[in-house]
């Protein structure tokens, strides 16, 4: 085309913010959905320990029923998301100087932060309903007050481990993130009072300060109890906000 | 297009930027030491600069990735470090290493990058322009090191912008490719945006710049047209231009000999060897062609030839440069 052909284009005023956080958040969430590994943590491995717990529980007692099993379950799906999936997404992106770019545009800062925050909730949605539906099809009767409070505390746990993710993928290398989110994804699903209630006596007590033990606490208190379970709350939200304040103080761009 | 040609579009008035605090170990380091800019709407600016000048860190600074240790930035008459959306949306970049994430296709970037914006440029357009079409629905990780390039250029100019940064916009082109960058930012300039732009290739340097910025550990050691900067087309009886001047050695020269010289030489062809040609940067007057025969004479060297040239950016830039 030449140069006479060519209309000049107009110069470009940003669109309403509300649009560019909503934009950002569905293109993350189909960024991820899509991702062949990202699918892989976030639902087909939790499935798979709802499924092989499901199947335990019925060969020995040791293993919890369903109603226990899948609040624990869905707690490991939040964290594979929002903070495995989320820390080394971002993680890479900042190593690509992907967040840089997108620091420049109209979405700048806020609306990245606000955007992946999105993303996290949608690919949670699709996870809570996945493994819910799995849950449900395998015997879970979870208190339908309860599911109120699970929504709720189910978004505050989403802010304070993709927080916690932000913050370990905006101070280190991509390559140690990886290494980090992972490893520390299966010790707190494993041991870290997500997936199985901890002893609340003893030492072993300490560990519900947890983020996943207070995680896991709160949503199974939603779920099995109808109630909302203060104190893991609390601990969650001084994780999200304890996070939030130093992933603002250290996070880099680039 | 409302855009009033040579207006300023950018200026940066003693930058510095420092990295590392005074009690560290490193203490504080300068990457910039006092960088003054200025760049206009229409016009292409040039920065240049051997690696480790601070050409990026300008960038950066001007773009408001960086917030200056000192000075003052404005990017279309604002702050660009505190700027909201509304001046980022009138602002294009192009990072260095692209800014790209590598499991999208081009078309998916693209097409989410102009949902940001109000009025976008037309998409088809852009990708005509800088021919995407082949490998729009290929993963960027999977394009070539131009391919990704090129993509990056789109993302910078998706939004119609007034002004364009582009960091090494040729980097790891071929000469096809290379040729249809540069078109498109000779257009942009007769759209009346202005473009910041940091290259290595020289020779397009000299042929797109307007103004020619030259950085060196962190400072700008000179600037100007290409004229001003060359000598050429300016040659004054004040002050008359500095050529570039060549002689081809019948022998080779020894080191001692070569460190003898009144000026510092290049060698232009590929080794020191009977025949080589040797350039001198800038002879800026008869006198400095004195001196260079008065050299010539005291080691016993008789040119074959002699010629003179028209000085490039190229030459001032070695001469800039040189430690």
């Amino acid at each position: 085309m030449s140069d006479s052909q060519m209309a000049t284009p107009p110069h470009s005023q940003p669109a309403p913010a509300h649009r560019r956080v909503l934009a950002h958040g569905l293109y993350e969430a189909r960024i991820t959905l899509r991702n062949g590994e990202q699918l892989l943590v976030s639902l087909i491995l939790p499935l798979l320990v709802l499924i092989g717990l499901h199947r335990a529980h019925v060969v020995t007692e040791v293993v919890p029923g369903i109603d226990t099993v899948t609040p624990g379950v869905l707690t490991l799906a939040v964290m594979a998301s929002a903070f495995t999936g989320a820390a080394i997404a971002t993680g890479f992106e900042r190593q690509y100087g992907v967040l840089a770019y997108l620091a420049t545009t109209p979405l700048g800062a806020t609306g990245l932060i606000l955007g992946k925050s999105l993303a996290v909730l949608c690919v949670i949605a699709v996870q809570v309903i996945v493994l819910g539906g799995a849950g449900l099809a395998l015997g879970w009767s979870p208190e339908p007050v309860g599911l109120i409070w699970l929504v709720g505390v189910v978004v505050i746990g989403a802010a304070a481990f993709t927080a916690l993710g932000l913050l370990i993928a905006g101070t280190v290398r991509a390559e140690a993130t990886l290494a980090v989110a992972n490893v520390a994804w299966v010790l707190m699903g494993a041991a870290g009072g997500a997936v199985l209630p901890l002893n609340h006596e003893g030492a072993g007590a300490l560990l519900l300060l947890l983020p996943s033990a207070a995680l896991g606490e709160a949503v199974r208190g939603a779920s099995m109890n109808g109630q909302l379970a203060v104190l893991p709350v609390l601990i969650l939200a001084a994780w999200a906000l304890a996070a939030i304040l130093a992933a603002r103080k250290w996070f880099t761009w680039k | 297009m409302a855009v009033s040609s040579s207006a300023s579009c950018l200026r940066l008035a003693g930058v510095r930027y420092a990295v590392g605090t005074a009690s560290s170990a490193r203490g504080v380091t300068d990457i910039l030491s006092g960088v003054d800019l200025t760049a206009r709407r229409g016009e292409v600016t040039v920065i240049i600069g051997p690696n480790g000048a601070g050409k990026t860190t300008t960038l950066s600074c001007a773009q408001g990735l960086l917030r200056p240790s000192a000075g003052t930035v404005h990017l279309l008459g604002e702050d660009p470090y505190r700027a909201g959306a509304e001046l980022r949306a009138r602002v294009g970049v192009m990072l260095q290493d692209g800014g790209l994430p590598q499991s999208v296709k081009p078309r998916t970037l693209l097409t989410h990058v102009a949902k940001l914006h109000q009025d976008p440029w037309p998409l088809e357009d852009l990708i005509g322009r800088l021919d995407l079409s082949r490998f729009l629905g290929t993963s960027i990780r999977r394009l070539s090191g131009g391919q990704k390039q090129r993509v990056a250029l789109a993302a910078a100019l998706i939004g119609s912008p007034e002004l364009v940064f582009l960091d090494e916009p040729s980097a790891g082109l071929d000469p096809q490719s290379r040729q249809l960058v540069f078109d498109l930012v000779g257009h942009l300039r007769t759209m009346g945006i202005g473009i910041v732009l940091t290259t290595h290739l020289l020779e397009e340097a000299q042929h797109l710049a307007d103004s020619v910025y030259i950085l060196k550990d962190g400072v700008v050691v000179r600037h100007g047209t290409v004229s001003e900067l060359t000598g050429v087309g300016e040659d004054h009886q004040d002050r008359p231009a500095a050529r570039r001047l060549s002689f081809a050695s019948p022998r080779i020269m020894t080191s001692a000999e070569l460190d003898g010289a009144p000026f510092a030489l290049e060698l232009d062809s590929d080794s020191n060897r009977a025949g080589a040609r040797w350039g001198v940067p800038a002879i800026a007057s008869p006198a400095d062609l004195v001196s260079l025969a008065q050299w010539w004479e005291s080691i016993g060297l008789f040119p074959a030839e002699i010629s003179f040239e028209a000085r490039t950016l190229e030459d001032v830039f070695w001469e800039v440069s040189a430690p």
